[in-house]
């Protein structure tokens, strides 16, 4: 299943243009501030809005093409599109909503999504009688119920407030292991790339700056102006080597024979997983430190220093084997540790630090 | 209870009125659903010829009527000519009649009920594999039945009490169109029918009174249902 598309379209003061392939199933990221273009990208392609320009193909179905002037309707394009706003038709009960696009009518499908989003017992209400998460839990129920060869979700968590996030992450998270579709999913959300996404487009001004995995990007210079200075971060990727009942901790393999303790992680050995490790949370030692509480000591090299002068902070890139750490310590500090480019450090990780919230299991083996 | 002559006004009114309402119905619904969607040059003028009626005396109307659709009217003579169909001092002609002068106020409430539609309903709608036809069917026009409901009862009731239109274009002719405004007006003028002439109004405050009543019924079943 591949997408391709290739866009130009004029909007008021931005330009979107855009060209970009995309193998993957699982969920590819829109990434960008409010007014970059990423919900205008997504109606495009489902047809609400229509380029002056391009070509967007589905697998091997043709949806738009400027030059052999072909453009379906949305209603042929099949694709679902889950709106910021559940947009659930109010004067249909859920299970009418449901059932409205539903092209063939398998009573075993309707069964397993409702029971997926947990909406079996809603089934006779209307809209106006449901939270907002539970609107939004219908909606994606009824965008999936209408069998599209592609998912577009436009920030379905945006309008809901903090606890109703909470409530409605974790069954698009499961969702997106069950249904075997490419989804796209716009977001300015550092929280939901980081649970959801394996790989992310980020936008800015209708234009893609960067196309690519998750940790790479999120890793790079490129996401700095989203993460505030004082709570830089990295994505980290590994596979659990062991577990540790007895203390309850996990032990991720980072290859090359360096492993790093963090909380346990309910997920089997070997299964991967993704970890935020939080700058403030890595400090720096010359020499490993004898009978330390800390867990993680891991050898690292220093491949940037960025210190800006009107902060106490300076921040430090380090590599450890294949992966990229960040450590945010003090100017003071760097400056007494007199800390030089391509240097060999120890990072110390408090093996405590990484929450719940920061641990994704059972990622898609990529 | 009704003499024969207040029963034969009655039904004929509801007759005239009833027709006149169903069959503008459909048009007023495409007439609103161009005003309220689409921009184009001479919408405005659009605009106010369908309410020109609202303004217009009801006499201009009728005389209107009777040179374009009478059996000798420009329109009326082909009609008649090809279909063997003729308003000229028919209840057919009282239901035109009565159908133009009410029409405005039809399209007006249909209008203001389909401009409160979201949009973004259809789009879903839409994304969900619906044609621009079932879009309708299904999402527009069931989210507008408090407006429809609303027009037709006003526009039905506006008929009730056509009078001036119709006695220019199709006279007043007992039993045919001689309507409860109408049998009233030919009371007024007989001296002594003062007696039969309040009969007929009460008739009149009677049907017009359950027609309000079973509008508010059926508008706020209709905003139960939609859950509004």
């Amino acid at each position: 299943m591949t997408l391709q598309v290739q866009l130009e379209k004029q909007l008021g003061e931005i330009t979107i243009n855009i060209d970009i392939n995309l193998q993957e199933t699982g969920i590819t990221a829109l990434f960008g501030r409010s007014g970059a273009g990423k919900t205008s990208i997504i109606n495009l392609i489902a047809g609400l809005q229509k380029p002056d320009a391009g070509k967007i193909v589905i697998g091997n179905r043709v949806v738009f093409d400027a030059i052999r002037k072909i453009n379906l309707p949305p209603e042929k394009r099949q694709i679902g599109y889950v709106f910021q706003g559940s947009r659930l038709f109010p004067h249909y009960t859920v299970n009418g909503n449901l059932n409205y696009g539903r092209r063939y009518k398998d009573p075993h499908q309707l069964q397993t999504i409702t029971e997926l989003l947990g909406i079996k017992h809603l089934l006779h209400r209307y809209p106006a009688a449901l939270s907002g998460g539970e609107q939004q839990r219908v909606a994606i129920g009824r965008a999936l119920l209408s069998n599209p060869a592609m998912l577009l979700m436009d920030e379905p968590l945006a309008s809901l407030d903090e606890p109703r996030k909470k409530e409605l992450l974790p069954y698009i998270e499961q969702l997106v292991k069950e249904i075997n579709i490419p989804i796209i999913y716009v977001s300015h959300s550092l929280d939901e790339l980081l649970r959801l996404a394996d790989q992310m487009v980020l936008i800015d001004q209708g234009r893609i700056i960067r196309h690519g995995a998750v940790a790479d990007i999120w890793n790079s210079e490129a996401m700095l102006p989203w993460q505030p200075e004082q709570d830089i971060s990295v994505i980290l990727e590994a596979c659990i080597g062991e577990h540790s009942r007895r203390y309850s901790m996990s032990c991720l393999d980072l290859g090359d024979s360096l492993s790093l303790w963090t909380p346990f992680i309910d997920a089997p050995i070997s299964s991967r997983v993704r970890m935020r490790i939080h700058a403030r949370d890595i400090s720096l030692v010359r020499t490993p430190p004898e009978q330390s509480s800390i867990r993680n000591v891991i050898p690292v090299s220093v491949i940037d220093i960025t210190a800006t002068d009107n902060t106490s902070a300076c921040l430090i890139t380090l590599r450890a084997g294949q992966h990229i750490l960040k450590s945010s310590i003090t100017r003071w500090a760097a400056e007494e540790l007199s800390i030089q480019l391509g240097e060999q450090l120890f990072a110390q990780i408090k093996g405590g630090s990484i929450s719940r919230n920061d641990q994704v299991a059972n990622l898609k083996n990529s | 209870m009704l003499s024969e002559y207040e029963v034969s006004a009655l039904l004929l009114s509801l007759k005239v009125s009833g027709s006149a309402v169903l069959f503008s119905l459909p048009l007023a619904i495409l007439v609103a659903w161009v005003l309220a969607r689409y921009h184009f040059p001479g919408k405005a003028l659009l605009d106010s010829l369908i309410h020109l009626p609202l303004v217009l005396p009801p006499v201009v109307i009728g005389y209107l009527l009777l040179i374009s659709m009478g059996r000798q009217g420009a329109i009326g003579s082909r009609l008649y000519e090809w279909f063997g169909v003729s308003f000229s001092f028919s209840w057919q002609g009282a239901a035109l009649a009565a159908a133009i002068v009410a029409f405005p106020l039809m399209v007006r409430a249909i209008r203001l009920s389909l401009q409160t539609v979201d949009i973004k309903l259809e789009q879903a709608a839409r994304t969900l594999g619906a044609s621009p036809l079932k879009v309708f069917f299904t999402i527009t026009l069931p989210l507008t039945v408090p407006g429809l409901l609303a027009g037709t009862i006003l526009a039905f009731a506006r008929s009730l009490g056509e009078f001036g239109a119709t006695i220019t274009f199709v006279s007043n002719i007992p039993g045919e169109t001689r309507t409860l405004p109408l049998a009233m007006f030919s009371f007024i003028e007989t001296p002594g029918a003062e007696a039969q002439a309040a009969r007929l109004c009460l008739i009149s405050i009677v049907v017009a009174l359950v027609a309000l009543l079973i509008s508010e019924w059926l508008t706020r079943m209709a905003h139960k249902r939609l859950a509004l």
